[in-house]
């Protein structure tokens, strides 16, 4: 787990300041990925019960974003961090607001998918929702899996998944489009399944972010901007 | 502890509501002949956490301390008003013994100050004076003392050598371990750490957080970052007066009051 010899200060009490943040980072990740399998439930099996629940999972991923970033601005005031140690800080400072708008989009996609429950979609649009889903929420596991193990490779390899997201979004992109065409008073409908597949592609994006932000605490390197998901080689 | 001391409201200067206040002084002042030293301070120090006093050279800080156990006491032109409460002892009052007081509130001071002694000796000294003569008792405390202090598996094998062959990171446990024998409720340490390296610095702060379990620490510090490394609370004076006092979380990202703020960021000071 600790590659980065996190926990191996002289302070003991830096050490559990430190491991604190980033199990509090993982159990933030626990509730976005929780509330991307709401939402897709809402989406794909047409089951609306759990907005209820979907609300209150907002607020909790909400206060934790507030909570992590508090205890982190009380690390820096405090402990001057160096080295991997800042990189942690400043790598979670941003994971934050990325995990917080995963967890915005996946709100957004059951409340539009609830609107959805009563029409018809076809096989066709309804797998290829569904396969989105399924590649959105790997890509935060992984991703958080690539933060929990400080695994720079397979944040390389979370990074590069993004490119089926895409994939998958443009065919049902150009699917929902000619259902358009052909029926227009379907329009509204289909324009909530579009917004539903612009957020899971978003979700994707914000995942290759996640990775991006392990990349530079394991490696100390910048890798926005680099072309790196694109299959470009690593910079280390 | 102090029950009487809850229902009181914070000082102006502070925004802490403390649960259990081990030392407290009230409308503290201290005069060097005609020079005012200290103003008015109004402090709660919670008990069993660690606080740090902070502000420029010459701001009152070692004065302080040294009117909490009334080592002023040793200085002619000194003089004190307003009061320090120790649990339910007043430090000043007149059937208040000197030396009761100072095995309550324990000093530390910048420069190890082993007595030319034994190991074994020094920790023994305040002990002796309490009574305690039996050796089985002594070297229980001693033993005590010096694994609460972090340095009985450095000495254990020569307790007779003398204390001023250790090193002064080791002096300065071993001054902790003298102090800590006679089981006080306050230690004041004044610039403890400033004569250590950087590495001896990091585990003799990680032992005063060992200590704060059990005992009220008060800590002048002229590092900033050690105050704020090491303490829960902070207390920043200046010219003699508590400007701010708070959580040290609080006042290292968002104090109350300018001064502060100046201090902290090396605007002033």
């Amino acid at each position: 787990m600790d590659r980065l010899h996190l926990t191996q200060h002289i302070s003991r009490q830096f050490n559990s300041e430190i491991e604190d943040v980033r199990r509090q980072v993982l159990a933030m990740g626990g509730l976005v990925e929780e509330q991307i399998e709401a939402a897709l439930h809402v989406l794909v099996e047409r089951d609306a019960a759990a907005s209820a629940e979907i609300r209150e999972r907002e607020q909790r991923i909400n206060a934790a974003e507030l909570a992590i970033d508090e205890r982190c601005a009380f690390i820096l005031a405090r402990r001057q961090p160096a080295a991997s140690d800042l990189r942690l800080v400043l790598a979670v400072m941003k994971m934050l607001a990325d995990l917080e708008r995963i967890g915005d989009e996946a709100k957004r996609i059951a409340k539009m998918a609830e609107k959805l429950v009563g029409e018809e979609g076809g096989t066709e649009v309804t797998a290829a929702l569904s396969d989105l889903g399924v590649l959105a929420r790997g890509m935060l596991r992984g991703s958080l899996d690539a933060f929990a193990r400080f695994d720079e490779h397979l944040a390389l390899d979370i990074m590069r998944r993004d490119r089926r997201i895409d994939e998958t979004y443009r065919r049902l992109f150009a699917v929902l489009v000619a259902r358009m065409q052909q029926q227009p008073e379907q329009i509204p409908v289909e324009l909530d399944r579009l917004w539903c597949a612009r957020s899971l592609e978003r979700i994707g994006d914000r995942c290759k972010n996640l990775c991006e932000f392990v990349l530079y605490l394991v490696r100390g390197k910048d890798v926005r901007h680099s072309g790196l998901a694109k299959g470009d080689s690593p910079p280390f | 502890m102090n029950a009487a001391f809850q229902s009181l409201p914070p000082s102006a200067a502070s925004s802490v509501v403390v649960e259990e206040t081990a030392l407290r002084t009230e409308a503290l002042s201290l005069w060097y002949g005609k020079r005012q030293a200290l103003s008015d301070i109004d402090l709660d120090v919670p008990a069993r956490r660690i606080t740090a006093l902070i502000g420029p050279s010459g701001c009152g800080k070692s004065s302080l301390l040294r009117c909490l156990n009334r080592l002023n006491d040793e200085i002619a032109e000194a003089r004190v008003a307003g009061r320090v409460r120790v649990g339910e002892i007043d430090a000043y009052a007149k059937d208040t013994l000197v030396h009761d007081l100072r095995r309550r509130v324990g000093m530390v001071f910048q420069k190890p100050n082993p007595f030319p002694l034994s190991i074994h000796d020094n920790v023994a000294y305040g002990l002796r004076l309490l009574g305690i003569k039996r050796r089985r008792e002594l070297d229980e405390r001693i033993e005590s003392a010096l694994k609460a202090a972090a340095l009985w598996d450095e000495v254990s094998s020569r307790l007779d050598d003398s204390a001023l062959e250790l090193s002064l990171g080791q002096q300065q446990r071993l001054v902790i371990a003298r102090a800590i024998a006679v089981e006080p409720e306050v230690l004041l340490l004044d610039e403890p750490a400033s004569a250590l390296d950087p590495a001896a610095t990091l585990r003799f702060e990680e032992l005063l957080h060992e200590l704060a379990q059990r005992y009220t620490l008060l800590l002048v510090t002229h590092n900033m970052q050690q105050a704020a490394r090491v303490s829960h609370y902070a207390a920043f004076l200046h010219e003699g007066r508590l400007v701010e006092f708070g959580d040290t979380d609080a006042l290292f990202t968002n104090p109350r009051v300018r001064q502060t703020e100046d201090f902290i960021t090396g605007r002033y000071g």
